[in-house]
């Protein structure tokens, strides 16, 4: 049993694991991890570890789940049961099915789904480690799946949260500070659009510690956005500079 | 479901609502009629019916005891269900709770929650052993649109109207006494949704609104004015100017609403 | 009324590419006067049209294309293939052959099975239909000989080269027979399987370095060192 820590944020505002309030945890992003999926994308953001892939568009089984006259997107968010300190259910829990849905609906804002009817795109997210902030990892890892398998898209979605620790807005809360603190504002961006694709919180704010945490988590998502194009750059780049150094 | 509501009128809407009316007569920021009954089951030991506009919820309360979670020992335990019964809508289908009744039950549940509402410290009976779980359960009747706020005014007022019974521990064993005592209540929170259509935001979507609105944002205020929960629904997306526009419509919408209520 | 990009500058969707008057195309949209990528990939312009040529995307059936694909099932009136698009296609039994077609007669099976691959045009195809198939053309039908690769679609275009300069050459260079299918998947027949390799192995390398310059020198030089070892090799 760990015990709990009397402050988040000390005298010289460093939080526990020694950031600062705006700062955020390195994070680190792979495009194009899995041989099988039409795209996919890994993610390590402070020590959540979160694997995304998508299959589509293809046609839906069973068909009547699909729609005349445009492309259906599904979604599984799913925590392995070594993902967190005590031993998780593989069976689905009631937050993994909410999360699905919102994670799904923030990803659905980015899509052309009226160019492709009748058919449908799965997108999995498998959350391998999980320290806090996972849903907005997932967003960002999935997003660059999407972009991976082809498929077209108004913008990368990014996602980031900020919250309150110790009558402080942070960016970035981890797993301790989402436990113990005073909120959690999770935000996804489409960052050329200005497009907020997911917002929810959980907690007490007043209404201008509200307006700052959202502020500052756009922020956040924005920083992580120039990460996002360089993997995705990256990716289907790299031969150029071999071919180039020839 | 798009086809319950034909194109023409999905493009009326539109267009009224561009222009700041609604279909029934409503200014964009109405709520519609909201009549509120408590003590409507007697065998539980609170609820409450609410019918907003057409949308009709019933909560029914139960107090159980039972054994608190490992990390809060000294706390009683809140739990939210929620069950979009089939009678209530044609696109509702019989069987376990799906993504909207999860997405639903946990949006009550965190309302509650978050602004601490119940005072689960004064729900312990024995410190680590026994405390009394509190069973939230939300019953869907009637779907015409906004099952969020009528929801979750309908699971407060039947907080408000729960009693608890009495007891003593008695060698180790709960003995319950005769009599009961009101559930204490630390906060009364109120939600108020808001579709966006376009690019105008409605409060208190009814159903054939929600056909066209392309997202919605909920936002729980507690007594002190301050947000305790917010969730963003449906597939399309908010300018950061929206979002703040959707928080003050929200909190003049719950100082009304809390002010109309006596809350 | 700007543009905010170099030539042949990769852009990831949701890049700015231009604002004013400017018209849209291919792999871009519009929003608000404003033109932004939607694909990953390489950007130039064309007059006023603004293009990105997708390093990753997938086909989509357009009427007229040639494709190559595999039959998946037989069916009671013809057979549905894989065409490694969002839609399965269809091949009408009756297209295939030549006189009136006798469901308690005829068996399929014979004509084409499961795993067969097929050569075919896309005779049509809308959104609200799975697009239909024709073999009735020299040149379509089943495939017997060869080796089958896929590249990414957008890639062909690369494999053609200018005026079919690129597609050309490896032919000559290889001696192989080359079918091109719109839907990425190429069949390469040749005299033996070590020139049908050096053929797949010289478009893949098309496919990965598609974006560079000096590419098709770099393709020549290379098929000229293999077939040299490969001439070697048989004369010894």
């Amino acid at each position: 049993m760990n015990e709990k820590p009397e402050k988040l944020i000390d005298k010289k505002g460093l939080r526990l694991d020694g950031r600062k309030a705006d700062e955020l945890r390195p994070l680190k992003l792979e495009v194009g991890v899995l041989a099988n999926a039409d795209g996919s994308a890994y993610i390590e953001h402070g020590k959540n570890k979160i694997l995304a892939a998508v299959f589509g568009p293809k046609e839906m089984h069973p068909k009547h789940l699909s729609l005349p006259d445009r492309m259906v997107i599904r979604c599984r968010y799913h925590m392995a049961p070594f993902s967190v300190q005590e031993r998780k259910s593989p069976a689905p829990s009631r937050r993994e099915v909410e999360l699905s849905k919102v994670i799904r609906e923030s990803l659905e804002a980015s899509l052309f789904v009226e160019l492709y009817p009748r058919t449908g795109i799965d997108v999995f997210i498998e959350v391998l480690q999980a320290d806090g902030g996972t849903r907005c990892a997932s967003i960002t890892a999935a997003s660059l799946a999407i972009a991976d398998a082809g498929i077209p898209m108004r913008d990368l979605v990014v996602a980031c949260a900020a919250g309150k620790v110790d009558d402080t807005v942070v960016l970035d809360l981890f797993d301790v500070e989402d436990k113990l603190g005073a909120a959690d504002v999770p935000v996804a961006l489409m960052p050329n659009l200005n497009a907020v694709t997911l917002l929810q919180m959980d907690g007490i704010l007043t209404p201008e510690e509200f307006e700052k945490a959202v502020s500052m988590a756009m922020e956040g998502c924005k920083q992580i956005y120039v990460m996002q194009k360089e993997a995705l750059k990256t990716k289907y780049m790299a031969i150029k500079e071999e071919v180039e150094e020839e | 479901m798009s086809s319950l509501v034909t194109r023409v009128k999905l493009k009326q809407i539109e267009q009224l609502v561009a222009k700041g009316k609604r279909l029934d007569g409503r200014g964009i920021l109405d709520y519609r009629e909201l009549k509120i009954e408590q003590g409507v089951i007697e065998k539980a030991e609170g609820s409450a019916r609410v019918l907003l506009g057409k949308t009709e919820v019933l909560v029914g309360i139960k107090v159980e005891t039972g054994t608190p979670f490992p990390d809060t020992p000294n706390e009683g335990v809140q739990t939210v269900n929620a069950e979009l019964v089939p009678l209530a809508s044609p696109s509702f289908e019989p069987g376990p709770p799906d993504e909207n009744s999860i997405e639903l039950a946990r949006i009550v549940d965190r309302g509650i929650r978050e602004s601490k509402a119940i005072d689960t410290a004064k729900l312990c009976i024995e410190p680590g052993k026994k405390v009394f779980v509190v069973f939230i359960d939300v019953y869907v009747l009637n779907h015409d649109g906004n099952l969020i706020d009528a929801s979750a005014l309908a699971a407060v007022a039947a907080l408000l109207n729960t009693k608890m019974p009495n007891y003593e521990v008695e060698d180790g064993e709960v003995k319950i006494k005769s009599g009961y005592t009101p559930l204490p209540l630390k906060s009364h929170p109120i939600t108020v949704t808001l579709g966006k259509i376009n690019g105008s935001l409605i409060v208190d979507p009814w159903l054939e609104e929600e056909q066209v609105m392309d997202s919605r944002i909920s936002m729980a205020i507690n007594d002190e004015g301050n947000i305790c929960a917010i969730q963003k629904g449906g597939s399309g997306y908010f300018a950061p100017q929206q979002i703040l526009e959707a928080k003050n419509i929200a909190m003049e919408k719950a100082t009304e609403l809390r002010k109309k209520l006596g809350w | 009324m700007p543009t905010f990009f170099e030539k042949k500058q990769v852009v990831t969707p949701g890049e700015l590419l231009a604002e004013g008057d400017y018209l849209i195309g291919e792999n871009t949209y519009m929003e608000e006067n404003k033109i932004y990528a939607s694909r990953i990939g390489l950007v130039d312009l064309d007059n006023k049209r603004v293009n990105v040529v997708a390093l990753r995307a997938f086909y989509v059936p357009k009427m007229g294309d040639i494709v190559i694909g595999t039959v998946k099932e037989v069916g009671f009136n013809g057979w549905t293939v894989d065409i490694k698009a969002p839609y399965t296609a269809l091949l009408r039994a009756s297209d295939v052959l030549s006189r009136p077609f006798k469901p308690q007669n005829d068996e399929l099976s014979q004509v084409l099975n499961g795993g067969d691959l097929i050569v075919a045009k896309i005779a049509s195809y809308d959104r609200a239909h799975d697009p239909q198939l024709t073999v009735g053309e020299p040149g379509l039908g089943k495939i017997t000989r060869g080796q089958i690769m896929q590249v990414t679609p957008t890639k062909i275009p690369r494999v053609i080269g200018r005026k079919g300069s690129m597609i050309s050459m490896i032919k000559q260079e290889t001696g192989c027979q080359i079918i091109l299918g719109l839907n990425g998947v190429i069949l390469v027949t040749g005299k033996s399987p070590e020139f049908e390799e050096l053929a797949m192995a010289a478009i893949k390398k098309i496919e990965e370095e598609s974006h560079t310059s000096g590419l098709t020198d770099r393709i020549t030089q290379l098929l000229k060192e293999e077939k040299a070892k490969l001439e070697e090799n048989k004369n010894e």
